[in-house]
């Protein structure tokens, strides 16, 4: 395999765009109500916000398909980068624990009265940071292997599952574990949770971008890149970091999304490759895309009963899981 | 000058090296022989605080390496260690890395830096490999594109961990040949190896480490003579004057 020639990389951004553009104009379009573009439109002209069409445009599908575009992305990117910061191509936010470890500060601080806001999404990212600096440092410290490393985050992720369910047993007003949560959903989004989320994972992932030579470096052996000038343990910490803000806000938002983060970057990898800084940006825009077309069909395929998107994309991503474990591909070459 | 003075380092509590004193110069291959656990790897990595170390100081050109960022010791001196990731990347792409030391904001490489990456691949003869995976090159092949990767840094220096190891005969070969070139053209080339006649045949000079020191330094054929040459490796070295070259003897 060669690498790719320019227009086929062009060509490769051109779908990935598409994608993300017809996921979010069906999000739009379709849902439970029967509603045209054009109804919701019109009323938004003539000044109608109190009229059904204008509110369900404004405030049930439009930050859901942000919602849904925005977090598809962040965990695509969280998983792309987790997977070359721990060299592992089957770590992903959820398999090795961040997401449960979000889950978890998002737990508490509902048991705590807080429902939203910068505070919930500053919660979630410590959840996630604390949970991969774990993860990470344990790698470090116990010289585990790369299967060692997934098995410990499998462990940690059911010890972290394990401490939210015993506070909401304690604490059963903690309505935001609830089922939906922890599969992961769009359906109670709100402009308050949205915002302060969509701006730290907007930063996020262009800081990534910046970063992504740095990236590539790592994926040479500690040793080789700090000959090349890198100072491998704060670039770790940096990439760990932005990995868990970018889950932690997130989930913040949806819940506890599966397979994104493993699903999205595979894919990518194997139709454009690993060269982080096309890698990060792609993996943002097909995450995008397929959370916002899942979330869709979440709602349009029992219409008018709603599925919540974590259902469909572990439908999806579940077997994509099974068939990169049975390929053997899963490793990689620097797995 | 790369001049190491009274220098010690180690891995945890474990002292490896102690006290090591050296200086290895610009347009000379340096071999550094020792036996299993003698520390030539840690006295590599500390040499360019890649392992920080214990005790004593290293000048690389004058500037003392505990006053120098990262990427300013990168820029004087390239390391290549023992193991060779294949990561998922072309070979061009990897030798492009070797100019990441000069990487400034927007941190993108530049067209300078690209064409320093191609006169890289073009002195190693691996042009014809930019486009591809390095998880597609042979091992002898892969190490080559590391030196390219290490020539792209734009170094007076190159420090190698073992960078024969896995290879057979013939690329070991080639892979000397270009190292003694680039000793030819002016850089310093220090390199840790295990095969002692290949060492010999090879370099301008030989450093034996032993107790975490190194206890002689000197050209091969006054090395190869010295007594504890065997009392050291177990076997002896004979110069074979007709060919120009060095074999085992006593063994």
């Amino acid at each position: 395999m060669k690498s790719l020639p320019k227009n086929k990389i062009i060509r490769i951004y051109f779908a990935a765009v598409i994608l993300l553009l017809l996921s979010a104009v069906l999000g739009i379009l379709l849902g439970a109500a029967n509603v045209s573009l054009g109804s919701m439109l019109a009323a938004i002209a003539r000044g109608d916000m109190e009229s059904a069409e204008a509110r369900i445009l404004v405030y049930v599908r439009l930050p859901r398909v942000l919602a849904a575009l925005v977090c598809g992305a962040a965990l695509a990117v969280s998983g792309a980068v987790i997977q070359g910061v721990l060299a592992n191509r089957l770590a992903s936010p959820s398999i090795i624990g961040v997401t449960a470890g979000a889950g978890l500060a998002v737990t508490l601080c509902s048991a705590l009265g807080i429902i939203g806001g910068l505070s919930l999404s500053l919660f979630a990212f410590a959840g996630a940071f604390l949970t991969v600096m774990l993860v990470s440092l344990g790698a470090k410290k116990w010289g585990a292997s790369r299967g060692t490393v997934i098995l410990m985050g499998v462990a940690l992720n059911s010890l972290l599952g394990a401490v939210s369910d015993t506070v909401t047993t304690f604490v059963p007003e903690v309505s935001i574990m609830s089922n939906d949560f922890k599969i992961g959903d769009f359906s109670s989004v709100t402009y308050a949770k949205l915002l302060p989320a969509s701006a730290v994972i907007i930063v996020s992932v262009a800081v990534l971008i910046t970063l992504s030579n740095e990236l590539d470096l790592l994926t040479l052996g500690d040793e080789n890149a700090k000959g090349l000038g890198l100072n491998t343990g704060a670039a770790r910490v940096l990439f760990l970091l932005f990995s868990a803000l970018l889950a932690g806000a997130a989930v913040s938002v949806a819940g506890l999304l599966s397979f994104v983060g493993l699903l999205v970057p595979h894919a990518v990898r194997r139709i454009y490759g690993s060269c982080s800084k096309h890698l990060i940006l792609l993996c943002a825009l097909f995450g995008a895309g397929f959370v916002s077309l899942c979330d869709t069909l979440a709602r349009v395929i029992f219409s008018p009963y709603e599925l919540p998107v974590g259902i469909i994309m572990a439908f999806i991503g579940a077997p994509f899981f099974i068939f990169i474990l049975v390929k053997g591909k899963g490793g990689g070459s620097h797995d | 000058m790369i001049k190491l003075e009274n220098l010690s380092a180690s891995y945890g509590k474990q002292p490896v090296i102690g006290g090591a004193c050296a200086s290895f110069e610009k347009g000379k291959l340096t071999a550094i022989i020792g036996v299993n656990g003698s520390g030539k790897s840690t006295l590599l990595k500390a040499m360019l605080g890649i392992l920080p170390c214990t005790q004593g100081n290293v000048f690389i050109d004058g500037a003392e390496l505990s006053a120098l960022k990262r990427n300013e010791i990168a820029k004087r001196a390239a390391y290549l260690s023992q193991g060779k990731e294949a990561p998922d990347m072309t070979v061009g792409e990897m030798v492009l890395h070797g100019r990441f030391p000069y990487l400034s904001y927007p941190r993108r490489y530049t067209k300078k830096d690209r064409s320093f990456a191609r006169a890289a691949m073009e002195q190693v003869g691996i042009s014809g490999l930019a486009d591809k995976p390095l998880h597609t090159l042979s091992g002898g092949m892969r190490q080559t594109a590391y030196i390219a990767m290490a020539l792209a840094q734009d170094t007076d220096y190159i420090l190698l961990d073992e960078p024969t190891t896995y290879l057979d005969i013939s690329h070991q070969l080639e892979l000397m040949a270009i190292l003694r070139k680039l000793a030819d053209n002016g850089k310093g080339v220090i390199t840790v190896m295990h095969d002692l006649p290949m060492a010999f045949d090879f370099s301008d000079e030989i450093a034996i480490l032993h107790g975490g020191k190194i206890i002689c330094k000197g050209e091969p054929l006054a090395v190869a003579t010295a007594p504890y040459i065997k009392s050291i490796f177990g076997v002896g070295l004979k110069y074979i004057a007709e060919e120009n070259k060095y074999i085992y003897s006593g063994i």
